[in-house]
């Protein structure tokens, strides 16, 4: 799965019914799922969180892992990610879970490797698996557990999601905005404009643009925010103490404007930055879910890729196919 | 050297206003008669000429690319100047101007020189464009009367604008006076840091950084400022591969007000918009980037109402290894001389009604008009024996597969294109045949 644009309504619930059912399923038996498969985890970026979820559903399933990180030889080397992923491909991989630093590197990958690919985010592009895992989020705290499979055009009908901070280098962002108005929700994107240009709100339907978070906040029923880099702040010159006045989430504003709106954050979050510690610690706050539907979905998205490449109706591989016929040469 | 007669076919002279059923004689690398059918039969077998049987296909000048990268010296694995005047020649160009980023620049007379010697096989004729600047750094200018001399048609430092006004102004000024025009690849690159495609919606979308059309026309228009400031009436700024509604309206406005500005369009640029880079497809990239729907229209009609002056292909072949990488990493650029004349038929004459003479004459008699390259893109008696003999009707396929050149980087493979070239002639000689139809 290279991007959340592949993925139509059906694949969404079929992805959020698996996940649901892996949970569900004893311990034991969900390590039969994949047992002995083979799955590369090729992390050109450091990433605690996103490689060890990936990492643990891939064990739970069965799977056999490896990491290739950017610390291994090969890589420091300058071998080409193409080859890099016909070795891995060569030692027995099944599957390749990717972290790169290069928006549409996974696509790359596709092509030369014609493996499922998983894309653990690219560049600014994607990280598909944080939006799968942030709509189950919301579904569960708004349907309730039993409903949270739900993945139609009207599922989110009614909500506004909005999403703060710095959307021009979020690939959590984008892939949140690409798939969540698809199923009904209308998305607020908010930020100063050097961190989001005009540009974003033309990606897709029902998204907007609000500068104004405390606007933005009070049609809100989930706020998501987004980490902020200093350095990304210095480099686009804008002062640090400016934009925590203006866009940072505090008990006191969350209280003022959205009292019952859900808080998300993708992680690693910086207290003190993008938000205060009342407001992640806080009742509002679903970022220790987050990171437990996490699992969940990953473990889904690996079995989907996994299960599906024993049969031939296969819809990574279609992908793929996609992939190399427009970047036919 | 041989005498050949072109008999029977469509001649289509633009410089000339020529378009009508005549006979052509080349003798010792000139045209020597251009006659109505039949007349020059006898001189062909007094001089026993050889017969072209020109029957049903339009006898045209040889096209003149006044952009293309042939990669030597330096980067002989990219393309040789054997290689890709070979892909010209396959493609109905006998004059290429040759942009100076190789390695090292083509900054001296040596360099100059050495590209146009005969050990380096060419087949179609080739015309060094100097650099600008020593190394091509937009610092300290060359010497632009010695490179005249030793052949250079132009200096343009492409690739690597030049961005400070002082020296800018100093290469135009120095440029005027000795007679050369100046080549500018129009973009503020401190706009640019980073970016791999057009700026907008899509380039947000697929996460890559944009250029926008502004970093084009700014530069155009502070050319122009400068040009203007010159007072200067020999004076000449030629815009490289012009690619935004913005710029050419700019060039356009100095046109109105009597300065001489040139500028040209590369096919990728009226045939394709910013949908093509697709899912990461680095065929599709290449700086200038591929624009909107919009600047692709401002392009065709500047080709059609004039403003345009040249179509020039700025084919820059890489090798398979460095395309095939993440976006970002991958070189800018694409092949073009194969497929010039077939995208410029089939997006000109077929699809907007451009008279075949018109495209026929943005591809040679123009071209060689703005780099002032004597005899060339003409077939008037006494001008260099270089022709193409091509069916404009005839489609065809191009497979990048079987292309002439070293590389195989091109968005059109697989693509049907009208005008099949059937025959290059280059100063007298036959230097592509594909009279027989390929055997497969
Ligand atoms: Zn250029």
């Amino acid at each position: 799965m290279l991007s959340v644009t592949h993925l139509t309504l059906q694949d969404v619930h079929h992805i959020l019914d698996l996940a649901a059912d892996l949970e569900a399923e004893p311990v034991l038996s969900r390590a039969q799922r994949l047992l002995k498969r083979r799955v590369a985890l090729l992390f050109y970026e450091s990433s605690t969180r996103t490689r060890t979820s990936f990492e643990l559903a891939a064990k739970s399933l069965g799977a056999d892992t490896v990491l290739v990180s950017a610390l291994s030889s090969s890589i420091e080397k300058g071998e080409s990610l193409k080859d890099t992923g016909i070795t891995l491909r060569a030692l027995g991989a099944e599957c390749i879970i990717l972290r790169h630093p290069s928006s549409g590197a996974p696509y790359l990958l596709a092509q030369a490797t014609q493996l499922p690919i998983l894309n653990a985010g690219d560049g600014i592009h994607e990280h598909p698996s944080q939006a799968l895992l942030d709509l189950r989020t919301i579904l569960t705290r708004r349907l309730g557990a039993k409903q949270a499979q739900s993945a139609t055009a009207q599922t989110l009908a009614g909500l506004t999601i909005t999403i703060v901070g710095d959307i021009f280098h979020s690939r959590v962002a984008r892939s949140n905005a690409l798939l969540l108005p698809r199923l009904g929700a209308r998305v607020v994107l908010c930020g100063p404009e050097p961190l989001l240009p005009e540009s974003a709100a033309a990606i897709g339907p029902n998204l907007v643009i609000d500068r104004n978070l405390d606007r933005a906040l009070a049609q809100s029923d989930v706020v998501m925010m987004l980490r902020i880099q200093k350095e990304r702040l210095s480099g686009l010159r804008l002062d640090l103490e400016d934009y925590i006045a203006r866009y940072q989430l505090d008990a006191a504003r969350l209280a003022a404007h959205a009292p019952k709106a859900l808080v998300l954050h993708p992680g690693p979050m910086i207290r003190g930055l993008e938000l205060t510690s009342e407001v992640a610690d806080g009742p509002q706050s679903a970022v220790a879910e987050q990171v437990h539907h996490g699992l969940a979905i990953r473990m889904a998205l690996l079995a989907r890729a996994l299960e599906a490449t024993k049969t031939s109706t296969n819809k990574t591989k279609a992908t793929v196919k996609t992939v190399k016929k427009s970047t036919r040469r | 050297m041989t005498a050949f007669l072109i008999r029977g076919g469509r001649l289509i002279d633009p410089a000339r206003n020529i378009d009508t059923a005549q006979d052509v004689f080349l003798r010792d690398g000139r045209v020597a008669a251009v006659e109505v059918p039949g007349k020059l039969d006898a001189l062909a077998t007094q001089e026993h000429a050889e017969i072209i049987a020109a029957k049903g296909l339009v006898v045209a000048p040889g096209l003149v690319d006044i952009h293309v990268h042939l990669r030597e010296p330096g980067q002989g694995y990219k393309e040789t100047i054997a290689t890709g005047t070979a892909a010209a020649a396959a493609g109905g160009f006998t004059s290429v101007c040759a942009m100076p980023n190789t390695i090292p620049v083509n900054d001296s007379v040596e360099t100059t020189r050495w590209m146009q010697e005969p050990e380096r096989g060419a087949v179609a004729r080739v015309f060094p464009i100097a650099a600008a600047t020593r190394g091509s750094m937009g610092e300290a200018i060359t010497e632009y009367g010695s490179l005249k001399s030793a052949g250079a048609v132009a200096v343009s430092d492409d690739g690597k604008p030049i961005l400070q006004d002082v020296v800018m102004h100093q290469v135009l000024a120095a440029a005027a006076r000795a007679g050369l025009p100046v080549i500018q690849h129009a973009e503020d690159t401190r706009q640019t840091q980073g970016a791999s495609m057009n700026a907008g919606a899509l380039a947000f979308r697929l996460g890559l950084r944009g250029m926008a059309a502004e970093a084009e026309s700014t530069i155009v228009e502070r050319d122009i400022q400068l040009l203007a400031g010159l007072h200067d009436s020999r004076a000449h700024l030629h815009v490289a591969h012009l690619s935004t509604a913005k710029a050419l309206d700019a060039v356009r406005r100095a046109r109105r007000n009597g300065l001489h500005v040139t500028c040209e369009v590369a096919p990728h640029h009226f045939a394709l918009t910013e949908e093509a880079v697709g899912d990461y497809d680095t065929h599709a990239k290449m700086s200038p980037p591929l624009r909107l729907q919009a600047d692709r229209a401002a392009l065709t009609e500047g080709l059609l109402d004039g403003t345009v002056d040249a179509i020039a292909t700025d084919h820059a072949p890489h090798a398979i290894h460095e395309k095939e990488q993440e976006f970002e990493r991958a070189p800018n650029g694409i092949l073009g001389l194969e497929t010039a004349l077939g995208l410029s038929l089939l997006l000109l004459q077929q699809k907007h009604s451009m008279p075949l003479s018109r495209v026929i004459s943005l591809l040679s008699a123009q071209p060689a008009q703005v780099l002032h390259l004597t005899g060339r893109g003409t077939l008037a008696v006494g001008s260099f024996a270089d022709l193409v003999l091509f069916d404009p009707a005839e489609m065809w396929m191009y497979r990048a597969a079987e292309s002439k050149s070293k590389s195989r980087n091109t968005p059109f493979d697989g693509w049907t294109l009208p005008g099949r070239v059937h025959l290059t002639i280059s100063e007298g000689r036959i230097v592509h045949d594909a009279r027989v139809r390929a055997k497969r």
